[in-house]
This record gives structure tokens, C-alpha cells and sequence, in this order.
């Protein structure tokens, strides 16, 4: 038994992995992630992924801002310090709800980045994963599970088959903590 | 994913027949009913004026629609979008449609102007005209006549009848030959192919957008804004704008399911539907975004010549559709089109075209009934049969002018990234 974790395919052309993703599947080898310099189209639907949940996160977050406004007005400007701004009441809403809105968006958009970095191990000072630093540069990475498909000669066969430049076998997963 | 193996039929042609045409006479017929009981049967004091206000109203609509599919036909060609290749032949219908409806609109106008009755105002009797009375009655501009107004008088140089019909012909003739011109590159491509059609369609959208950009405040301020002549707001024009552009993205939308329900354009899928839906979903926040911003200044400023607007609109007669206004075009839209899974059905979004058409009808209502026959507004015959037949006109104009070319620009540059159109 080798110590190999996982299997990576490097392709140059796109299509040569897309290729590649189909002749694995084929033979039910199942897929860790792919990845890419760029975005390819219909990837996703190949792979069987589902779809991001960030959207709902961005409603909860633009929601709480929402709140946050309004109550934080309302405890100003009604409850705490009422004041007669040009003889209107002070619970004036018109006026409550640009601030609202901003409120909104800021809470939405800051909420939807610090999900996505805590998603991804973004954090500052944390070191990035990364399980292989040229599928960032110019090429196309299929990376399969070694532990979980046990034919690892298969594997590059099919991988060189269908246009693989180069097939690597890792020790370890992420190789971005040396 | 049906798109990919090239099975339909390009040079298929929407044959105008059967029910669509049957009923869009017939919606014809009810409106030339309604406008008769209107001005004839009907017998309540603002009946005339009444039918003309409704007239306005959807003579305006019908218009805005027309024009908002030109302006949707010129943002695509600047933008060069590829997705909506393959759905232009809709937005070229309206388009065609432009002409018409602008004679209509400028027929609409000039009657009102030069029909007249008798008005009491103030204890004295007045000739006022069935439209625009606010600054088009005879002597308000003159310091010797009885009924002169000092702030008429000193508006009277930009609205003043010649200077306004001139107006609204020279704007809506402009939008009209822009609107012939980019139907006719486009069918001139169908038969020469090549990229000279397509890049004069870009170098005269950029120019029409211009054009666009700067008369169209001023026409909705002539239209219908100076129907309450002695206010006036400059985020009036962007206000309509949006309302315009919103209510002509719903009948694109509206039109495109009801011709995939009949099986016709089956190349476009779901994420054409999607990206429609986007529009719609945007600009209907859009037009909410410009409506608060012109009532909070004046709300905040709360200087008595510019909230009279809001305080008619505040009366008991229309305090209600003030509200249902609001919660029709802006919450439903914002509630209903807000999932991306919504977008895509095909029904739901059928429904939120619908309510957005009727909701912008009533936003038209909104502007111009206070400022014509305020208090006595009424709903009923003349308001439905006028709508309903305007609806029909529209409809027959618009069928007929998308059964005379085939329903896909089939030498456009970008059809086929539109045919595969995915998101």
C-alpha cells in the first residue's frame, strides 16, 4: 500500500480535462474537486454540484441590517433623544429609510465576504489551501481521492489517456503549509 | 440544454390567425365602446373629461411601451449583448408599433387642447379646455384677463400650445424614425448578412440613446406632469422613465411566454426568461428607488407648492391606490422575483408581467387623475373599456407587425451565443 493521498491529473486544455472528468465518471471513479485558472462554463452541472447558499446568507445578513438600522434610529431619535427636526414627529419613517437601505447593503455585502472567506480558509495570516499552486497559474487540475479508488493504475491511464500532461501522486493534501 | 442540436426552424413566421387576432379586435371593439359611453351615455359632470384623462392615460402607455422596446432594441445593440439575439424580433415588433401609437398620442393631445367647456372656478365661469386646463385655458397668461395666474404667466413661454404639440411631434417623430431605422438594418441583415448592418445599428443606438436620455423627461413632464401645471418636480422625468422601462420590459416578457405557450420561439429556454426576469426585478426597484427619492425631498422640505401633489394624492378618494400602488410595484416584484428559481417559471413570471402592467396602469392613474378630474375620480366602464381597448390596439399592431418577418434575426452576429444562451 503506497502512502499516495491523492491523485492529481494536470491538463493544458480545458477540453482535454472536461474530457478527462467524462472518462472518469464513466468508469466510477468518483471526482474530489477540479481546479481551474478560469471559470469554465457548465462545470458545475458536471461535477453535481450544488448551488452555492451564499444568497440566502446575503438575505439573512441584509435582513439583520435592516433591523440593526431601524432599531438603532428608533432608540436615537425616538426613544432616547427626541428632537423637533423642522416641526416634523419623531418617529418621521420617510426619513428612517435611506439610512435603512445602506444599513442593508453594507451588513449584505460585508455579511456575503467574511462567509465566503470563512468558507474558503481565507483569513488573514492563515495560510491558503492549495492543492496544487499551477492549477492558479496555467493548468487544469482534476484531483481524485487515492484512499476512496483503490485502481491508482487505472486512474492514470485514463487520466494520460485523455490528455493529461503530467499525473501526480501526493503524499499529502494541501501542499501550501510547507 | 435543447439548444445544442439545431432542430428549430429559423425561418418560421408567427401566423397572425385564430383567437390572438379574434380577441385583440374584439378588445378593439370594447374600447371604441367605452370611449362612446364615455363621452355620449355617460352623464356625470366630468364625463368628457373624464374619457380624455383615461385617454391620456392609455394613449401615453401604449406609447411608452412602443418606446421602451426601441430603447430596449438601442441598450442592446450599445451594450452588444449576445443573449437577447435570438428574442429582438419581439422588441422590433413594438418598435414598428411606435408610429402609431405616437400619432394616436399627439391626436389625443391636440383634441383635448382644442375641445372646451364650461368650468366653474373660484365663482367664475370659465372655457377650459378637456385637457391640460391648468395652463391651457384661455387668459392666464394675460395680466388684463380675470383669470390671470402669476405662475402660469410665467411658464407660459415653454408651455403654451404651439410650442408644446411641436414638442411632443418633433420628440416622438425622432423616437419614431429611430425606431423604423433599427428595424430596418436588422431586417436588411437577414437578407445581405455581413456586419454593416449591425454596426450601423450600434452607431445609431448610441445616438438615439442620447437623444433618448435628454426628451424623454421633458416629454413625460409635457404629458403628464403639466397637467398640474403650478408643480413640478425634476425627479418627475427619471421617475416615468423608470415606469416606462419597467412596464415595456413586462410586455417583452409577457409577449415571449405567450408565444413559447403557443410554440413559437422554442430556441430560447429558461435563462432567457431569467435574464427578463432580472430586468424586471431591477428596475422595479429602480423605479421605487426614484419614486422615494422625489417623496422624501418633498416630504423633508415640506414647502406647501410642492407637497399639494402629495396631499391630493393623500385624499380619501385616493389614499387607498396611493398604498396598492406601492405594494403592487414595488413589493410583489421585490417578494416574488427575488429566488433565482422563480425567474425561471414560466408561469409565475407570466403572472408578475400581468400585475406589473396592471400596476403601472395604476401608477399612470396615480399621476394623472388628481390633476384632471381630482375629486370626482371614478372606476368603472370608461377606465376598463378604455385600458382594455388600448390593450387590443396594442396587441392587434404588435402581432401584425411580428407576423410579417421571420421570428429570428438569422444573420445576427450574436444568435449563437444567444441560442446557447446558459446561466
Amino acid at each position: 500500500m503506497s502512502n499516495t493521498k491523492y491523485i492529481l491529473g494536470h491538463f493544458e486544455d480545458p477540453d482535454d480535462m472536461m474530457h478527462g472528468i467524462d472518462r472518469l465518471q464513466e468508469n466510477n471513479i468518483t471526482i474530489y474537486d477540479v481546479f481551474t485558472p478560469m471559470p469554465i462554463h457548465g462545470i458545475e452541472d458536471k461535477l453535481g454540484y450544488k448551488r452555492s447558499r451564499l444568497p440566502i446568507a446575503a438575505f439573512c445578513f441584509g435582513l439583520t441590517g435592516t433591523c440593526t438600522a431601524f432599531s438603532m434610529i428608533y432608540y436615537m431619535l425616538v426613544y432616547d433623544w427626541p428632537m423637533n427636526i423642522g416641526g416634523k414627529p419623531s418617529f418621521a419613517m420617510p426619513d428612517f429609510v435611506p439610512i435603512m437601505f445602506e444599513l442593508t447593503v453594507l451588513f449584505a455585502s460585508f455579511g456575503m465576504i467574511i462567509t465566503y472567506f470563512f468558507k474558503n480558509h481565507l483569513f488573514p495570516g492563515r495560510a491558503p489551501r492549495v492543492m496544487d499552486f499551477r492549477a492558479t497559474d496555467d493548468r487544469f487540475v482534476i484531483a481524485i481521492d487515492a484512499r476512496t479508488n483503490p485502481y491508482h493504475d487505472k486512474i492514470d491511464d485514463l487520466l494520460k489517456e485523455a490528455g493529461a500532461v503530467e499525473v501526480l501522486h501526493n503524499d499529502r493534501k494541501y501542499v501550501s503549509y510547507e | 440544454m435543447g439548444t445544442h442540436n439545431h432542430t428549430h426552424n429559423f425561418s418560421q413566421q408567427f401566423e397572425f390567425t385564430g383567437k390572438p387576432k379574434t380577441w385583440s379586435l374584439i378588445a378593439i371593439v370594447i374600447g371604441i365602446v367605452a370611449i362612446a359611453y364615455g363621452f355620449l351615455i355617460d352623464t356625470s359632470e366630468t364625463h368628457a373629461e373624464r374619457t380624455f384623462a383615461n385617454l391620456l392615460l392609455m394613449g401615453y402607455y401604449f406609447t411608452c411601451v412602443c418606446a421602451a422596446g426601441t430603447f430596449f432594441l438601442a441598450v442592446q445593440y450599445v451594450a452588444q449583448a449576445g443573449w437577447s439575439a435570438s428574442i429582438l424580433r419581439i422588441p422590433q415588433a413594438f418598435a414598428r408599433v411606435l408610429p402609431i401609437a405616437a400619432v394616436i398620442l399627439v391626436l389625443i393631445c391636440a383634441a383635448g387642447l382644442f375641445t372646451h367647456h364650461e368650468i366653474e372656478e373660484e365663482g367664475v365661469k370659465v372655457s377650459a379646455p378637456l385637457l391640460y386646463k391648468h395652463w391651457a385655458t384661455h387668459g392666464l397668461a394675460d395680466p388684463a384677463s380675470e383669470h390671470y395666474d402669476e405662475v402660469i404667466a410665467g411658464k407660459a413661454s415653454f408651455l403654451n400650445v404651439p410650442f408644446f404639440l411641436s414638442r411632443m411631434v418633433i420628440f416622438l417623430g425622432l423616437y419614431s424614425i429611430f425606431a423604423m431605422l433599427f428595424t430596418r438594418f436588422s431586417y436588411n441583415e437577414d437578407l445581405e448578412g455581413g456586419m454593416n448592418n449591425y454596426q450601423k445599428s450600434f452607431k445609431y443606438a448610441c445616438i438615439f440613446l442620447v437623444i433618448f436620455g435628454f426628451t424623454t423627461p421633458i416629454w413625460s413632464f409635457d404629458t403628464v406632469m403639466s397637467l398640474e401645471a403650478h408643480w413640478f418636480s425634476t425627479m418627475f422625468g427619471w421617475y416615468n422613465f423608470a415606469a416606462m422601462w419597467v412596464s415595456g420590459l413586462s410586455a417583452i416578457a409577457l409577449t415571449l411566454i405567450l408565444l413559447r405557450k403557443a410554440g413559437y420561439f422554442t430556441w430560447t429556454n429558461d435563462s432567457h426568461l431569467h435574464d427578463l426576469g432580472k430586468f424586471m426585478f431591477a428596475f422595479s426597484i429602480f423605479w421605487t428607488y426614484v419614486w422615494f427619492a422625489q417623496f422624501l425631498l418633498i416630504y423633508y422640505a415640506n414647502m406647501s407648492e410642492e407637497t399639494v401633489y402629495f396631499y391630493e394624492r393623500w385624499e380619501p378618494e385616493f389614499k387607498p391606490w396611493f398604498w396598492l400602488n406601492i405594494v403592487i410595484n414595488f413589493l410583489s416584484p421585490v417578494l416574488i422575483l427575488m429566488s433565482r428559481d422563480n425567474k425561471r417559471k414560466e408561469n409565475l413570471m407570466m403572472f408578475v408581467a400581468i400585475l406589473l402592467l396592471c400596476g403601472h396602469w395604476l401608477d399612470y392613474y396615480m399621476m394623472i387623475m388628481p390633476g384632471t378630474v381630482s375629486k370626482h375620480r371614478t372606476f368603472g366602464i370608461t377606465e376598463i373599456g378604455i385600458a382594455i381597448g388600448f390593450a387590443g390596439t396594442f396587441a392587434f399592431f404588435m402581432l401584425n407587425a411580428l407576423s410579417k418577418r421571420p421570428l429570428v434575426p438569422k444573420n445576427h452576429p450574436f444568435l449563437e451565443e444567444s441560442l446557447h444562451h446558459h446561466i
